[in-house]
């Protein structure tokens, strides 16, 4: 029996054993449901091997909505037990868990797949390539963030959930500290999906550089893509960091090693320096593609090229080098002296100048422009008031002396949902309500998402800005509960009624999605918003080789040429498409990562070293495979086009 | 704009906004500066936007309008560049003036010797001491008005922050540095202090009283402290140490005589350089090792 104990939650809860039984049911209705209606083999042929990035796209956006909907529940909690004076609605330890796996969540498992969905969906079409440069590794890529992220989201039920923050701090997240195996899964599973991450960064940045359509110049890529190489090119400097340290994390904790331990030579501080010259350019990895989509859609939606291309560039270059710069405004309080503080302070104030310039850039594109408030364009308008008092803020913490009022309360934590929220999820959502037609048929009804674009905005402003307050009257994040004295009582009361309207924003976006599924039209055609970069140049649904004949490209946005100024974007014959073959490896690969991850959480020494053969295994078989891929004849072609409606 | 000043101003001010020290002073006035130039910041980003989605939306222009293809203007750039520039190194020198400010003995005191305590905290308590009038506090503390104070900052355990918002900003106590943190209290009065910086299940209650008094109410005190409290023993510091919440406690004698703070120091660390830091850390780990 001893070894089963370790599995047991160490502070069990009438909720988590609803949820125990609610995972075991679901599990068993998929189970079910796949075996009823005979879909296996569609599930395998197509999803579970597929080497394809726009299904890979859509796994990762699947996946990413998931991942909201579970950080969601961990948010709603939280303001839930905040809303009222020493409520009694949870206990520290269970509060401390929520916030560590609402942060976790939201940064690794929700925000991330997120970019990478756009990123597979859409950097391909936007430069005219048929796939990205390796395919199957991509594959990999999903499959290992998706062992992360159920390894991490089966903690709470078996095991119990990382408790020390989503920054996990040493010593605190140490064995002495932290006994529960909770930490165990957060370094293991960020690591599993941290390697994918790694891997798409270098997937991503060698599509981008090396298969770009003729005539597509590096200055001629739309804002998207440039936003996205940007991004992986921070992703291949940065991620390498988290991982040897969250390397250096797991021997501490499971090996005995003292790299953070409080003595024999430890240093805890030393991990907070490593988690933020990684954690400081992942805010970044997340905010330059959202710019990039917020780019295309101010841009498709004032009918207007978008203004200062080459300063907006510019600005990307600057804002990656700078953000490798500041990570140490992260504990100016750490007692570094005043000269040290004082570079960084400057060093993450210059961050606000590229960003203004991008800021004013896309005011400059509406102006003179011609403003249509489709839903993608009122999450663009939102973004700019709302990101600029987010930016401001920034610059008032980056005041270093000034930051010893505002660390570790929640001014912090209004500051930094005041970026990502409209920042990055507002850009995520205007970017799935733009893209989905493209990837769909069909368009998301308009009605319901201005109905959501309300909740969410109003809902947000309500949420986040009384924590500028409460923090400035010394209420200290992360604390599960305040005395009744301290006055912090109605903002947080304000905050949850905040929070719940987001929430009900979320799920009209669920019944959104099924309401168009019933009742929008499929005859919308490949260009339903009348767009100008290349990826609306293709047909919808998309096939499978994405341009029939690849295009020629004269400026970065050669649609919009094509359609107003005559420029001829298809030339030439049909050829021949040589695409790559499906493969079942990722998908294993994935699983044996997850084996692999779950035993060294628990110590289980055979199986982990079983699986880490495994991995070895399939790595050499992928050596002396030859897989050469198949090609589409262009009788294939031909038929495909016309059933999509004529050759393009 | 009205709520906002009277929110951050009005007779119920908020911790950070009711200084009664210099440093926190200090740090008050950069924050209200700052938060008005950014205010006007994010007005003028508002009421271009709002120009600019009133006067160009679709619905006002003809069918017919095609808008322009602009590529972007030099001098407009240029302006877009210099203006926040010019902010942000006005911002930078006021930064950077604070931190030597904040960093240092509180200005107009610098003539006076600082009473110097150290604050140590445990899971989750704060144990204050004071070496040179020999006694030593559990989660309270008590300070003498108009002079200098020089906390010493170490942690028995997580890392956390020492904070009393009304007096100065945080700074982290570490098990492996000892920090220092410059405050002065102007006024008498009582005061809320805590760790800021998350720590565990405790974290939430890890507070402490701060009491400001005239120096002469502050030595009355230290001599009845001295007459009343029970000295402190290894052992029974060992069990304050226990991880749990613990009332206010008094002792005469402090836990330094046989549980020392740490020897590396924030300001021996700016003036280290590497070769020496490496050395003195190789010997600590001789010491430590067995």
């Amino acid at each position: 029996m001893e070894f089963f104990e370790r599995f047991a939650i160490p502070n069990p809860s009438p909720a988590i054993y609803a949820s125990m039984v609610a995972i075991a049911l679901v599990s068993i209705g998929i189970v079910v449901g796949l075996t009823y209606f005979k879909k296996w083999g569609y599930l395998w042929r197509e999803w579970l091997t597929t080497v394809d990035h726009k299904k890979i796209g859509i796994m990762y956006l699947v996946s990413a909505l998931l991942m909201l909907f579970r950080g969601g529940a961990d948010a709603i909690m939280m303001r839930a037990q905040l809303a009222v004076p020493d409520n009694k609605l949870f206990d520290a330890q269970h509060y401390n868990e929520i916030f560590t796996t609402h942060g976790v969540v939201m940064i690794i498992f929700m925000a991330m797949p997120f970019i990478f969905a756009f990123m597979n969906l859409v950097v391909p079409l936007q430069i005219g390539a048929r796939d990205v440069a390796f395919p199957r590794l991509n594959a990999i890529s999903f499959w290992l963030f998706f062992a992360g992220a159920m390894l991490f989201n089966i903690s709470f039920v078996i095991g119990g959930s990382p408790d020390a923050g989503w920054t996990s701090y040493f010593p605190l997240a140490g064995n002495d500290f932290s006994e529960s195996v909770g930490t165990n899964y957060y370094m293991l599973a960020i690591q599993i999906s941290g390697i994918g991450s790694l891997m798409t960064g270098i997937n991503m940045c060698t599509t981008i550089l090396k298969m770009r359509a003729p005539g597509m110049t590096l200055m001629k890529m739309p804002m998207f893509t440039w936003s996205a190489f940007i991004a992986n090119v921070i992703i291949v400097f940065a991620f390498p960091v988290l991982t040897v340290a969250l390397i250096m994390g797991t021997t501490d904790r499971l090996f005995g090693t003292q790299f953070f331990t409080t003595d024999n030579g430890g240093m805890d501080m030393l991990w907070a320096n490593f988690f933020w010259v990684w954690g400081h350019p992942e805010v970044y990895i997340l905010i330059l593609p959202a710019f990039g989509i917020y780019s295309e859609i101010i841009a498709t939606f004032s009918r207007r090229n978008l203004y200062g291309y080459t300063s907006m560039v510019a600005s990307m270059v600057l804002i990656s080098l700078l953000s490798f710069l500041v990570w140490t405004h992260h504990f100016f309080t750490m007692g570094q002296g005043a000269l040290t503080n004082s570079i960084f302070s400057i060093t993450t104030m210059a961050i606000a100048v590229p960003t203004g310039v991008k800021i004013f850039n896309w005011l400059f594109t509406m102006w003179k422009g011609k403003i249509r408030f489709t839903v993608p364009m009122l999450y663009s308008v939102a973004f700019i008031p709302l990101f600029t008092i987010g930016g401001v803020t920034g610059v008032m913490l980056a005041m270093s002396a000034a930051d010893y009022q505002y660390h570790n309360t929640m001014f912090l934590v209004a500051h930094f949902h005041n970026t990502i929220i409209p920042g990055v999820v507002f850009a995520m959502l205007a970017g799935l309500t733009y893209y989905w037609p493209k990837f769909f048929g069909f368009m998301l009804n308009e009605k319901l998402g201005k109905v959501t674009f309300w909740l969410l905005t109003v809902g947000f402003v309500l949420a986040f800005f009384p924590m500028y307050i409460t923090g400035l009257d010394g209420q200290a994040r992360r604390m599960y509960t305040y005395s009744e004295s301290t006055g912090f009582g109605p903002l947080n009361m304000l905050s949850f009624v905040g929070a719940a309207l987001m929430a009900i924003g979320f799920v009209v976006i669920v019944y959104n999605v099924y309401y168009s599924f019933k009742n929008s039209s499929r005859d919308i055609g490949s260009d339903p918003w009348d767009a100008r970069s290349l990826e609306w140049a293709t047909h919808t649904p998309v096939p499978e080789y994405n341009f029939a004949r690849t295009p020629q490209i004269s400026s970065s946005e050669s649609f919009w040429d094509a359609k107003k100024n005559g420029h001829v974007l298809f030339k030439g014959e049909l050829e021949e498409i040589h695409m790559p073959n499906n493969s079942g490896v990722p998908f294993i690969l994935g699983i044996i990562f997850f084996v692999a991850g779950f035993s060294f959480i628990f110590g289980l020494w055979v199986p982990a070293i079983i699986a880490l053969i495994g991995v070895f295994i399939c790595l050499g078989l992928r050596s002396f495979e030859l897989d050469h891929g198949h090609h589409i004849s262009v009788k294939e072609i031909k038929e495909t086009e016309e059933k999509l409606g004529g050759a393009k | 704009m009205m709520a906002l000043v009277f929110v951050l101003t009005g007779c119920d001010r908020l911790l950070v906004f009711d200084p009664k020290g210099p440093q926190a002073e200090r740090q008050a006035n950069d924050i209200m500066l700052s938060i008005g130039i950014m205010a006007v910041i994010v007005i003028v980003v508002m009421v271009i936007l709002a120009f600019i989605l009133f006067k160009y939306r679709a619905s006002k222009q003809p069918d017919n309008y095609e808008p322009p293809h602009i590529e972007g203007n030099k001098w407009v750039e240029l302006v877009c560049v210099g203006i926040p520039i010019l902010i942000v190194a006005y911002l930078s020198f006021v930064s950077v003036k604070s931190n030597y400010i904040v960093e240092a003995t509180p200005e107009g005191y610098e003539d006076q010797e600082p009473l110097v305590v150290y604050a140590a905290s445990s899971d989750w308590k704060w144990h204050f001491s004071y070496p040179e009038e020999g006694i030593e506090t559990v989660n309270y503390l008590y300070i003498p008005t108009d002079r200098p104070l020089e906390f010493r900052l170490y942690s028995y355990g997580p890392i956390t922050s020492f904070w009393i918002p009304q007096l100065g900003g945080q700074k982290y106590a570490m098990s492996d540095m000892t920090t220092t943190l410059h405050l002065a209290a102007d006024q008498a009065g009582e005061y809320m202090g805590r760790n800021a910086n998350f720590s565990g299940k405790g974290f939430a209650e890890n507070t402490f009283n701060v009491t400001a008094m005239s120096q002469a109410d502050f030595d009355d005190w230290v001599k009845e402290v001295k007459e009343t409290a029970e000295p402190i023993t290894e052992d029974t510091f060992e069990e304050l140490l226990e991880p749990g919440h613990l009332g206010q406690m008094t002792f005469t004698g402090t836990h330094l005589d046989f549980s020392p703070a740490p020897e590396h120091t924030d300001s021996e660390m700016e003036d280290m350089d590497m070769e020496d830091m490496d050395m003195e850390d190789m010997e600590n780990m001789d010491h430590s090792g067995h």
